[in-house]
């Protein structure tokens, strides 16, 4: 065990990491309350107009549609490629493994610049238009990564006797897969979808490549910053989409590996 | 095994390189040099319609941020228009000229249905044949417009018009009035290393021509008269200039936004600007103002809506062009970006929406007056007198690079 | 049909691998594919049109300008940096939540490093603008404590910070993972074989936790390499990176070609941190 003065150390520590986390994030929350549109500090006062504006800034909602419509489709074709792929490598010994395994880190591992310039050349030498189509194939790419990694990890980390055990029972393929497979890998999939989404949700570069007309909502708040005109309603909706996650987040954690609560029980 | 392997790889991987890098830089192949116009424009021989058909309803539009706005203009509003017409508007901002010519192509033609693009993007758009003709007698307004603006060098070449010209600006100086009390009466205060560190420019490879400019009257013997036009002696003096400004430079700003942030957080005094940011500034309460010095005058730039060659929406354009020209709108539009209208009947429906507005704004200026602005214009390899001498923008772009580096 | 995929086990994986291969091949990879063949082109400088003309004079000039030597260095530089503070700050932190704090913390603390990442990236870049710039919060607190004002508002520092601040929960995540797999029994061995506690963290837990480490370096690293979105909001004049000029270009200039040729440097660079980062088994730790 840890001395007790080492325990304190790392405690301070931690709450200081978590301070630096959050500061910015309380700023967001306090500005949207700003009476002007220019951030600036000390804050000029308060007011509570920014809220119905944005409640009632039709951009604001088109792009915020946008962008969830995108991050399901995304978050659902990522699930089911990145499953599929995860159970193959998992499973497979095939000349070329490590080169497909290298293969799917690589829309995480290279800059998103890469893959936005390199979708928005190759959609522009096929004479695919953006739309929100283009969008979600860009979006998909890093999602698969993001499944393919938490599903691959979880089963590496479960035990391939159980499976064997089940088919000794008599149970078929689909069986198996039912029962015993999927409870093991779910929150490992739950996982990585809420991970995928929340990058689709916030993704900038890639949506700035790959989109055309239509704005996600990160698309929006660049808009905004650029003009400076609306400010504080980048702040609202953000604040917004913070608190409303919040609950989903914290489900997150505690299913991933907070608390161990994903521990698979194993005999050692 | 992995203790042999090791270096190996390494070998391989340098041997490898170093053959890349000796065919590199042993090859090569001559550039292009660009901006050649004695051929006419592609789309030259497109007649444009003579009428206008019902509206297909929508219509795809790359603007600057603001030229659509649903939120300041009231009456007539956006949504008037999409009602009256039928046309739905969907709409693309751009930050520089160079992205709408790239928004432009990229879009393979017939993504968006029209631009606004400024005057250093429209000969680029033109010589690509990324837009077409458009017929001015579908434009009622259109023989109100200030004479300037019916048929400027940027958007009407040989007696076809490009565009329909929209709204103009110039650059202005904005300073804060608390350290400079009186109004700068030179640019030569952005050049000035006594304001080291408190100075902001836009990120913009056309700065290249204010810095000309002023080097047109501050150098005289380097006999500058066209800030587009530079032969390589006056551009390398230029780029000089700019590369001893470096240091007086806190952030080259990229956005509106930014620049009013910059200034209302004092981490920068004076700087290049537009009306629109001296205005959001001045509505927040700070100590503020801009003025176009005497001693070189400014550059500005004049907007016009370019209809894509490939356009999907043709009648919604033109539609939508007559909308943003009438006398309401054009007012409406100027106060709320602070730009000057191109029609002169929107005078007095400015002074309407705000006493004053049209002096200030120069919205009654007379024709001469615009002889004293030197708009945008894309930079080519001809000069005016017809030489090959000058230096075109692709070499502006890789000099801006290396200043702002 | 089941029997067939039993008795040929190989085929329900291959099954299951086509179709995101598929995905990867034929568009990932193709426009990559693209991507490096495009930068051996060039454009007509006045109509930026694509010319199919193979050359190697984009690679030329970003070898023989000093600007791109200067731009490369320095965006490979912070990526560095960032990597290793993030690697420094995270280290402590993540030890904390797998070792020393309790299930109930675990959570909540794993759900506290998550819940920034749902803050807009650009929100939160943009408030530290309101906290480094010339009369932010920094400037205000050391001035009401009588100290010089900071000023590092539109600096390197100021990019230095924000990056290690927005890549911070991709550090602490796969190190906190990597550090919860060590078992204690390996930790009471130590002890027991003599070694003291600073030591068996040093000798026992620190390697085992390295692949982690090196896992959430490889997001710091390659987020930093390719971002230009922070240095234009933070940065102040010459701080332009690699992702700047790739955007301006394809933006901006649309000068395709040359960006693709400056996207190789990334790239390059890219597949020799990863090639190492394998062989330190970070891809074990993902």
């Amino acid at each position: 065990m840890e001395g007790p003065f080492t325990r304190f150390a790392l405690r301070v520590w931690a709450g200081l990491i978590l301070l630096f986390l959050f500061v910015p994030l309380l700023l967001i929350f306090l500005y949207a309350f700003n009476k002007s549109n220019i951030e600036s500090w000390p804050i000029p006062g308060l007011t509570l107009k920014w809220f119905t504006a944005t409640w009632n800034d039709a951009d604001v909602r088109t792009s915020l549609k946008l962008s969830i419509q995108a991050g399901l489709t995304a978050t659902a074709l990522a699930l089911v490629l990145g499953s599929c792929a995860a159970f193959a490598i998992h499973r497979m010994t095939f000349f070329g493994k490590d080169a497909v395994s290298f293969l799917f880190v690589l829309p995480l591992a290279l800059p998103g610049i890469i893959t936005g310039v390199a979708l928005n050349d190759f959609f522009s030498f096929n004479g695919i238009s953006l739309s929100i189509w283009t969008i979600v194939v860009g979006h998909t790419t890093f999602c698969i990564v993001v499944v393919y990694n938490n599903v691959l990890a979880r089963l590496r980390r479960t035990q391939g006797s159980l499976v064997e055990a089940a088919m000794d029972l008599g149970a078929n393929g689909f069986q198996v897969f039912r029962d015993i497979t999927l409870p093991l890998i779910s929150t490992a999939v739950v996982a990585g979808a809420m991970l995928a989404f929340a990058l689709s949700f916030d993704e900038v570069i890639v949506t700035v490549f790959t989109g055309g007309a239509q704005n996600t909502l990160p698309l929006w708040i660049f808009g905004q910053m650029r003009l400076g005109q609306r400010l504080p309603e980048v702040n609202v909706v953000v604040s917004f989409v913070v608190l409303v996650t919040i609950i989903p987040v914290v489900i997150a954690a505690r299913l991933t590996g907070g608390g161990g609560a994903a521990r698979v029980p194993a005999a050692r | 095994m992995r203790s042999t392997e090791g270096p190996a790889v390494w070998v391989r991987l340098g041997t490898l390189a170093a053959a890349a890098l000796i065919a590199i830089t042993g090859c090569g192949s001559n550039a292009t040099t660009g901006g050649s116009t004695a051929a006419p424009p592609p789309t030259y021989n497109i007649k444009p319609p003579t009428t206008i058909g019902p509206g297909e309803g929508a219509l795809s539009l790359i603007d600057w941020p603001g030229y659509v706005d649903r939120t300041n203009w009231q009456t007539p509003s956006v949504a008037s228009f999409e009602q009256q017409t039928g046309c739905k508007i969907s709409v693309k901002d751009a930050q520089t000229s160079d992205e709408m010519v790239s928004l432009m192509k990229g879009g393979g033609g017939g993504q968006y249905d029209m631009v606004s693009a400024s005057g250093d993007a429209d000969l680029r758009l033109i010589y690509g044949g990324d837009v077409k003709p458009m017929n001015t007698d579908l434009i009622p307004d259109y023989k109100y417009f200030q004479t300037y603006f019916k048929a400027p060098g940027y958007n009407t070449i040989s007696g076809i018009h490009y565009g329909i010209s929209l709204q103009w600006g110039p650059n202005t100086l904005l300073y804060n009035t608390n350290k400079f009390p009186t109004a700068p009466t030179s640019w030569s205060v952005i050049y000035d290393p006594a304001n080291t560190g408190l100075v902001t420019v836009p990120d913009n490879a056309i700065q290249i021509a204010d810095a000309a400019l002023y080097l047109s009257k501050s150098k005289p013997s380097l006999g500058i008269t066209d800030p587009y036009e530079l032969t390589q002696k006056q551009f390398d003096a230029t780029v000089a200039l700019l590369h001893q400004q470096r240091p007086l430079i806190k952030k080259y700003w990229a956005s509106e936004g930014e620049e009013i942030t910059l200034f209302q957080n004092k981490d920068v005094f004076v700087g290049a600007a537009w009306p629109y940011q001296t205005i959001q500034l001045k509505l927040a309460g700070g100590p503020f103002a801009d003025t176009i010095p005497a001693a070189e005058g400014a550059t500005g730039w004049g907007d016009t809506w370019m209809l894509a060659t490939n356009a999907k929406h043709p009648n919604c354009a033109y539609l939508w062009t007559a909308w943003v020209s009438t006398p309401q709108v054009q007012a409406e539009q100027a106060l709320s970006f602070g730009e000057t209208p191109v029609n002169t009947k929107a005078c007095a429906e400015m002074e309407k929406l705000s006493a004053g507005s049209c002096a200030q704004y120069h919205a009654d200026a007379p024709g001469s007056y615009f002889d004293t602005i030197k708009f945008w214009k894309t930079p080519i390899a001809t000069c005016a007198d017809g030489s090959q001498n000058c230096i075109p923008y692709a070499k502006w772009l890789d000099a801006w690079t290396t200043i702002t580096a | 049909m089941q029997s067939i995929l039993w008795r040929v086990p190989w085929l329900r994986s291959a099954v299951l691998l086509v179709p995101p291969l598929a995905w990867f091949l034929l568009i990932y990879v193709t426009s990559l594919a693209l991507l490096l063949i495009t930068a051996f082109w060039t454009i007509d400088t006045f109509t930026t049109q694509i010319v199919q003309v193979w050359n190697l004079d984009n690679f030329r000039t970003i070898l023989t300008e000093p600007a791109y030597r200067l731009i490369i260095g320095r965006t490979v530089g912070l990526a560095a940096l960032v990597t290793v503070t993030d690697a420094v700050l995270a280290f402590p932190f993540a030890y904390f939540m797998a070792r020393v704090a309790s299930r109930r913390t675990q959570t909540i603390l794993f759900a506290a490093v998550l819940l920034p990442l749902w803050a807009s990236y650009l929100a939160r870049v943009y408030s530290w603008i309101l906290i480094l710039n010339h009369s932010g919060i920094l400037n205000w607190s050391l001035q009401s404590i009588g100290l010089p004002p900071a000023n590092i508002g539109y600096t390197y520092t100021a990019m230095w910070i924000v990056f290690s601040y927005i890549w911070l929960p991709f550090m602490i995540i796969p190190t906190y993972a990597a550090l919860e797999r060590v078992p204690e029994t390996l930790l009471e061995a130590a002890a027991d074989l003599g070694a003291p506690r600073w030591r068996a963290v040093l000798d026992v837990v620190m390697p085992l936790a390295l692949p982690g480490v090196i896992a959430g370096s490889i997001f710091t690293f390659s987020l930093t390499l390719g971002d230009y979105i922070t240095p234009i909001l933070v940065g102040g004049a010459g701080s332009i990176f690699i992702g700047n000029v790739i955007q301006t270009n394809v933006g901006i200039a649309n000068n395709l070609p040359f960006a693709a040729a400056l996207s190789t440097v990334p790239v390059a660079i890219m597949a020799l941190y990863l090639l190492g980062a394998k062989r330190l088994g970070a891809f074990e730790a993902l």
